[in-house]
């Protein structure tokens, strides 16, 4: 087993106690606290990371599972002083009220674009060979994102944006 | 110094309109967003403190009775466990919002399933959350608790019951009516952080990080709970993840992380896990209420009834207030208004979201639907023709009041077919296709608020309150109200929230956050207008201040002379409170497709019109109506907490089990906002907003339905499962 993960390209020493969830570990061992735990269950996605360039639910994961992994959370994707496209676009469109739900949103949404440029198919496809980005598809993959708030509307004004300009 | 105003009449609406900034009411994005985007927002439980020990809750499995015992040496000896606390002044149920009292300690008696009643703390989560699994609990249980609302014991209220002329005589003259019973399930929250503290003492000084709505009524019922003076309590909640009225009392964690902090002399952290959050915080009362609407030949109406039952726990004042807008929203000289709070063993019911209208709207507007269809009149004309000129109860005028402007916009803009209504006029496929509509009414209130606005020597302006931003926008609308007001751009001006060393703010809550903290930091800057005003030797009504400097003039730095100018607003609503009736109103258009062999209804377009005083950010307002229509389709569609009958626990306590819309439930919506000013509804002529958009929302879903498919349910949500079984074929 790997003694050390890799979150946003630094390593960090793995948890002895193996019920630590990957959630968990960002939050209390790494000190990344963007990365919400909404539900602990998989059922928010406010602690979606990617996983070697992937989305996952890192609170119903372990952390000792990802040891020959890349970790990126959305610390990872941009900062204050350089944020990435989608973070500006949702800053610019208001795609959130509270903001908890906000990293996950973004993360999946990172993932969403990679997914559409690797066509892979979903639910709301015309063509399962080559999805297209309606705002049905972008929906679709944007539903096991949670947002009480309701800043649905404005969370798919920010991904088009990026989608369609780059920024 | 202190500016203090107390409204006691309007006010004079050309200030804020005359300023040279420019910045109020435009569509600025959040002031805190870039912290939000990128992660680094801080919420309760996510500050870096040091030697932090973890502690989690051991919940009631019983209904109503008394903890005989715990043993808890088995969970004791277990690797990294400090403490297993259940001691009396523990709390077990979520304060009311704005109690300033605790709520019910003594967590050794239970009085619904769930109810917390240890804390297991430990070293790591880990250990905690698996030590709390090993508490054995031993419970003398009472029997024959009462669990259903429909046949529990009654207490009507008083307060919210009217009777004028003889509704039953107007009932039997109509030329039209209705009398008809809709029925409403309980409603969580479900805000998107779960409840968090993280308590610390030094000596007697407790501070508590933790995500809570009002800290100025919080810090006394932590007080209370604690038997500790108030001074020496810090409450800080920079960040909310979320309220909707979960947060607007002292929930659990808090008095908990407290009191298992003092015990073992180091920091403590509690987080109610989602499945704690559902059972232990608010739930939304189910509702039964019977409308009845009486009209002449004409559409006018001559009667109006409106009757609720709604539940909560013994002790608990708490009735959700269905009848709130029913008061005041149509004219009928014959009325009838009436409430019965039931005393069942679920949950402690609260404050949700638009508690009272959130689902006492949509009753009355499916029975005004009804009734527009017997006198075979367009749903939009039905209600303009019975729009009030004053409040018929209480005689009194309205402040501003924009139902019928909203009506019309919001048909005009959603491209409302006016005449007469069929249902089942249209199919695509398997899909049947209507609309429908429903006003939007939110009663307006305004709260007592101090903030502190601070011109620093190099001309740059400090807003501090204790008022918190619950997603809300109240960082950005409090920076604008300062920029506007001592002309500098948003990047000179900084607000400080959520911490209960500033000056008490209004809380968020009742959506009298903007209206009330607005005020206080408008009547701050006022001040701070006079003061420079003095320096530069002008009248104060003729300084002009934009861009960091007198207009053609001195720099606002220059004036201050290197020092530091100060004042603390001070407002609170007067006599207008009593003189007038205030409200929110809107107007909400829906376009459904139903589908005719499974019953499930999409909602593909809406169109809500608001009209709510001043629009203070147009970006973050027209998002609080956008969160507003999403709560009115989970409201009309999937929304329902379930009890388990035989002893009352929830059944359905997680975000698998109860829900809320996600991104595919919400397609097309479209907001418009009105331009108004309300001079009587605050110091800064804005009305609330937060609740408004989901007043009255999921009525336009369920008349749409109807006309879609022709399905008159009378019952909230409109699951796939009831549609099917009304659907014919």
């Amino acid at each position: 087993m790997s003694e050390t993960i890799k979150v946003n390209g630094s390593d960090h020493l793995m948890p002895a106690d193996a019920r630590v969830s990957l959630l968990d570990f960002l939050r209390h061992y790494v000190g990344l606290t963007g990365t919400k735990k909404g539900c602990d269950h998989g059922q928010c996605g406010a602690c979606t990371v990617l996983v070697d360039g992937v989305r996952i639910n890192s609170c119903l994961t372990l952390a000792a599972m990802h040891g020959q992994q890349e970790v990126t959370t959305i610390e990872g994707l941009g900062t204050p002083d350089a944020p990435s496209d989608l973070q500006k676009a949702f800053l610019e469109h208001d795609g959130f009220q509270c903001g908890y739900c906000t990293p996950g949103q973004i993360c999946s949404a990172t993932a969403l674009l990679d997914e559409i440029r690797a066509e892979w198919p979903s639910d709301a496809s015309d063509d399962l060979n080559a999805p297209s980005l309606s705002d049905e598809e972008i929906r679709e993959r944007m539903s096991g994102n949670l947002c009480r708030c309701g800043a649905y509307a404005n969370i798919l004004a920010a991904i088009r944006q990026v989608a369609e300009t780059g920024a | 110094m202190t500016a203090y105003f107390k409204q006691d009449g309007p006010v004079d609406g050309a200030a804020l309109d005359g300023m040279a900034q420019g910045v109020l009411g435009r569509p600025v994005p959040r002031i805190e967003g870039l912290a939000k985007v990128t992660g680094t927002a801080t919420y309760a439980a996510e500050y870096d403190v040091a030697n932090l020990a973890e502690g989690v809750f051991v919940t009631a499995t019983i209904t109503r009775g008394v903890v005989k015992s715990i043993a808890s040496e088995a969970a004791r000896a277990m690797p990294g466990v400090l403490a297993v606390i259940s001691e009396a002044r523990m709390t077990t149920r979520a304060a009311q919002g704005t109690a300033g009292e605790a709520p019910e300690q003594e967590p050794q008696r239970v009085s619904y399933w769930g109810q917390p009643i240890a804390l297991v703390v430990a070293e790591t989560f880990e250990q905690a959350r698996d030590a709390a699994k090993q508490l054995v609990v031993e419970y003398d249980a009472d029997t024959g608790v009462a669990l259903d609302p429909a046949t529990a014991t009654s207490e009507p209220q008083e307060d919210e019951a009217i009777d004028m002329g003889d509704l039953n005589a107007a009932m039997q003259a109509a030329t039209y009516s209705v009398d008809m019973t809709v029925e409403t399930e309980g409603h969580a929250s479900a805000a998107m952080e779960p409840h968090a503290a993280i308590a610390a003492w030094e000596g007697d000084k407790l501070t508590v990080h933790a995500s809570l709505q009002m800290l100025n009524y919080n810090i006394s019922e932590l007080a209370d709970a604690l038997d500790m003076d108030e001074t020496n309590i810090r409450l800080v909640s920079a960040y909310v993840g979320g309220g909707f009225g979960s947060k607007l009392g002292i929930s659990e964690d808090v008095v908990a992380a407290a009191l298992a902090s003092r015990e073992l002399g180091r920091p403590v952290r509690v987080v109610m896990s989602r499945q704690q959050v559902f059972q232990c915080i608010m739930r939304r009362s189910e509702t039964w209420q019977r409308l009845r609407l009486a009209c002449d030949a004409d559409g006018k109406l001559t009667g109006f009834g409106h009757q609720a039952r709604v539940s909560n726990l013994p002790g608990e004042t708490f009735a959700e207030p269905v009848l709130q807008s029913s008061h005041f929203l149509y004219a009928a000289p014959n009325r009838s208004l009436s409430m019965d709070l039931v005393r069942i063993h679920r949950m402690t019911a609260g404050s949700v979201r638009a508690p009272g209208e959130a689902v006492g709207m949509p009753a009355l507007e499916m029975a005004m639907d009804e009734l527009a269809e017997k006198a075979g009149i367009d749903p939009v004309a039905f209600r303009l023709r019975n729009i009030p000129d004053r409040d018929p109860e209480g005689n009194l005028p309205f402040t501003s009041h924009g139902l019928a402007e909203c009506l019309r916009q919001g048909a005009e803009a959603f491209g409302w077919e006016s005449g007469t209504r069929k249902p089942r006029h249209r199919r695509e496929g398997e899909w049947w296709i209507g609309t429908g509509m429903a006003s939007a009414a939110r009663v307006h209130n305004a709260s007592e608020a101090k903030a502190r606005v601070r011109l620093t020597a190099d001309g740059r302006a400090e807003v501090e309150t204790d008022m918190t931003d619950i997603g809300t926008g109240t960082y950005t609308i409090c920076a604008q109200i300062a920029g506007e007001m001592l002309g500098l751009p948003m990047d000179r001006v900084t607000v400080s929230l959520g911490d209960t060393d500033y000056p008490r703010g209004p809380g968020s809550g009742g959506s009298w956050g903007a209206p009330s903290i607005g005020s206080a930091v408008y009547l701050a800057c006022k001040a701070l207008r006079g003061q420079l005003a003095k320096r530069g030797n002008i009248d104060e009504a003729d300084l002009v201040l934009k861009d960091g400097a007198v207009e053609g003039g001195r720099s606002v730095a220059d004036l201050i002379g290197g020092e530091v100018l100060e004042e603390i607003g001070h407002y609170e609503p007067g006599t207008n409170e009593h003189d007038y009736t205030s409200s929110g109103f809107g107007a909400f258009f829906a376009e459904v497709r139903v589908n005719h062999w499974t019953g499930e209804t999409r909602v593909d377009r809406m169109t809500g019109a608001f009209g709510f005083g001043r629009v203070l950010n147009e970006k973050t307002a027209r998002s609080q109506c956008l969160g507003g229509i999403t709560w009115s389709i989970g409201t009309a569609l999937t929304e329902a907490l379930h009890f388990d009958p035989r002893d009352g626990h929830l059944a359905n306590p997680d975000l698998a089990e109860y829900h809320v819309p996600v991104h595919r439930d919400v397609r097309e919506v479209e907001v418009l906002m009105l331009q108004e000013r309300d001079p009587l509804a605050s110091a800064i002529q804005a009305k609330g907003i937060g609740e408004l958009g989901m007043c009255g929302g999921a009525g336009a879903i369920a008349n749409a339905i109807y006309n879609a498919c022709g399905v008159r349910l009378r019952q909230l949500p409109m699951t796939p499962d009831r549609v099917l079984a009304c659907l014919r074929d």
